[in-house]
């Protein structure tokens, strides 16, 4: 039985981000890196697994899977590991990779870490970083069970070539029959904004105090050419802002070059969305609020006399 | 439902980064108490008996009574110092095995992630170890006999599927939004059934779960280096802004 690294995800762009950190990290333990591919794929599309390195390729036909949900996932993943023995899986953290890695960690009696948000080697064990504490802390974390599970936010690596030699092999599994019966599926209201990729992200929260006021942040926003986000109780609890906006630990993680923070207090379940930016400006009338303690530069004061101010500041530039 | 310390109430050790957890208040998560407003909203519409349940440390007594009060029936909580420190795979296998001792169930109602670590591993691991369906980050779900329609949030969409009870659900902070317990409630919640039982009591062996069972060592837990360079402008709204943008045109975010 040989031992080696595993990973997997729902799209090829995931695997690719995780295939390249598993390079690194096989390469130093002298393991072979191999990756699942959920369902048919062409060619050229196989091929490219290998040019992120990977060693080996699983192919899982589209007719073994139907629509993937976790126990079906799980399954796959346990009947690989199983057969092939690599012991160490490494998973796209989205929502179904998330809950498949709790599962298949169970059918393995396995050590299980969720929403990895870095992994580096400490000898020769992988030291997994999350955060606990509700976003408070980064637990940085080794799992001792031979067999190890981790799930690793999208977007944590950035995807590089390295060209390898790499052979693909069909997997005929036996699937159980699902339990979950899917009756419909449909994408949400909201025109998907991809926040998680903007340069600049203006966030604002509860703050503001009417609906309307939102276009003057709308406004900064598109000055900055940005996106706009929300705290959670503008989109789930006010219906503002569609929930694809959503910045925090029940919704997006942005890494924004520039994050502009109107009228957030700044709890952790907001700014765990926010802690990858490279510049954090904030902006509240409460001094104390716990936003201008992770903020680059604040300005302590009312959003309303300050947002229409800093528009007026940022036209005259331009002209 | 996990009892979690006040998350919002920590503070870090300036010095060494540590988080302070002494002496802080504890509570049952955001996210649990949605689960636990569905399972009393399901009581309310279609006739059931609620239990709560929960592994942890003799403060549990207290927490608990919020749960009664909120509308459980029935509360029976883990507590045995054995379990103090265990990971997710042992608080799952003693979770299960108090379902199991509970007795006859239909659902198995969860939050996505408990409040302070959020691995959203605990359904998982019991719908393996009670070999049932799960369906997890629900936003939506109503009952006819025994089959559940709910409606998953899954990122960007929304999935409406069915599946047969007894199982593991597991909500997000969308479905409901948790009641405040009634002054009445809370008097009343001392006098409802409370049990408690040790790992003795559900035939686990103290040698599988705790910290000598533990699957994963905790290397370090501490708050995230501050990097940020903290400059913070008070007083007149021109001078604040006009400050403000020089710093961003210095720093070549704005141009």
């Amino acid at each position: 039985m040989t031992s080696g690294i595993l990973v997997s995800s729902e799209t090829d762009e995931g695997a690719f981000e995780l295939l390249t950190k598993g390079r690194e990290v096989s390469k130093q333990l002298n393991l072979e890196l191999s990756a699942v591919i959920l369902g048919d794929r062409d060619d050229r599309t196989v091929q490219s697994y290998f040019e992120y390195g990977a060693q080996k390729a699983f192919l899982i036909p589209s007719s073994s899977l139907g629509n993937l949900d976790a126990e079906t996932y799980a399954n796959v993943l346990h009947e690989i590991v199983k057969e092939a023995g690599p012991d160490t899986l490494l998973i796209r953290s989205t929502r179904l990779g998330k809950e498949t890695a709790g599962r298949v960690a169970q059918k393995l009696q396995a050590g299980c870490i969720t929403d990895a948000i870095g992994l580096t080697l400490k000898d020769q064990d992988l030291l997994v970083e999350r955060y606990a504490l509700g976003g408070n802390t980064i637990s940085s974390e080794i799992i001792k069970t031979k067999k190890k599970v981790v799930s690793i936010m999208p977007r944590t690596f950035e995807a590089q070539k390295a060209p390898a030699q790499g052979k693909a092999e069909k997997v005929d599994l036996m699937i159980p029959p699902r339990r979950i019966q899917l009756v419909e599926r449909k994408k949400k209201l909201g025109e998907s904004a991809n926040i998680e990729s903007a340069e600049t992200l203006v966030c604002v929260g509860k703050g503001i105090s009417n609906k309307e006021d939102l276009a003057m942040v709308s406004e900064l926003s598109s000055l900055l050419k940005g996106e706009l986000g929300c705290t959670r109780a503008l989109s789930s609890d006010y219906h503002w802002i569609s929930e694809d906006r959503m910045v925090g630990i029940s919704g997006k993680r942005c890494k924004p070059k520039l994050n502009v923070s109107i009228g957030i207090s700044g709890q952790i379940q907001h700014t765990v969305g926010i802690m990858g930016s490279k510049l954090i400006v904030a902006i509240n009338k409460d001094k104390e609020a716990p936003i201008f303690k992770i903020a680059d530069y604040g300005i302590v004061g009312d959003l309303y006399q300050v947002v229409p101010k800093l528009i007026e500041r940022i036209k005259a530039l331009g002209t | 439902m996990k009892q979690v310390v006040d998350l919002q109430q920590i503070r870090i050790k300036r010095d060494t980064r540590e988080p302070v957890l002494e002496g802080l208040p504890v509570l049952f998560g955001d996210m649990d108490k949605n689960a636990l407003e569905e399972a009393v909203k399901i009581k309310e519409k279609y006739g059931a008996k609620v239990t709560v349940l929960s592994v942890g440390s003799a403060k549990l007594k207290d927490t608990i009574l919020e749960a009664l009060a909120m509308g459980a029936d029935e509360g029976c909580i883990v507590v045995d110092p054995a379990c103090e420190g265990s990971d997710t795979g042992a608080s799952a296998l003693t979770l299960a095995k108090a379902v199991e001792k509970i007795g006859a169930y239909d659902l198995v109602l969860v939050g996505e992630g408990s409040a302070d670590n959020y691995s959203g591993q605990i359904g998982s691991r019991i719908a393996e170890i009670l070999n049932i369906p799960q369906v997890t980050y629900v936003r939506e779900l109503s009952i006819e006999g025994t089959t559940i329609t709910a409606v998953r949030d899954i990122e960007a969409v929304l999935e409406v599927v069915k599946a047969q009870m007894p199982l593991v659900v597991s909500v997000t902070s969308e479905i409901n939004k948790p009641r405040r317990a009634p002054l009445a409630q809370i008097l009343r919640a001392s006098r409802k059934p409370l049990k408690s039982w040790t790992l003795n009591d559900l035939g686990i062996d103290p040698g599988k779960v705790g910290p000598v069972a533990s699957a994963i060592q905790v290397v370090s837990n501490l708050a995230p280096p501050q990097e940020r360079k903290g400059m913070i402008f008070e007083g007149d709204v021109g001078e604040t802004v006009g400050k403000l943008v020089d710093a961003l045109r210095k720093e070549g975010a704005l141009q």
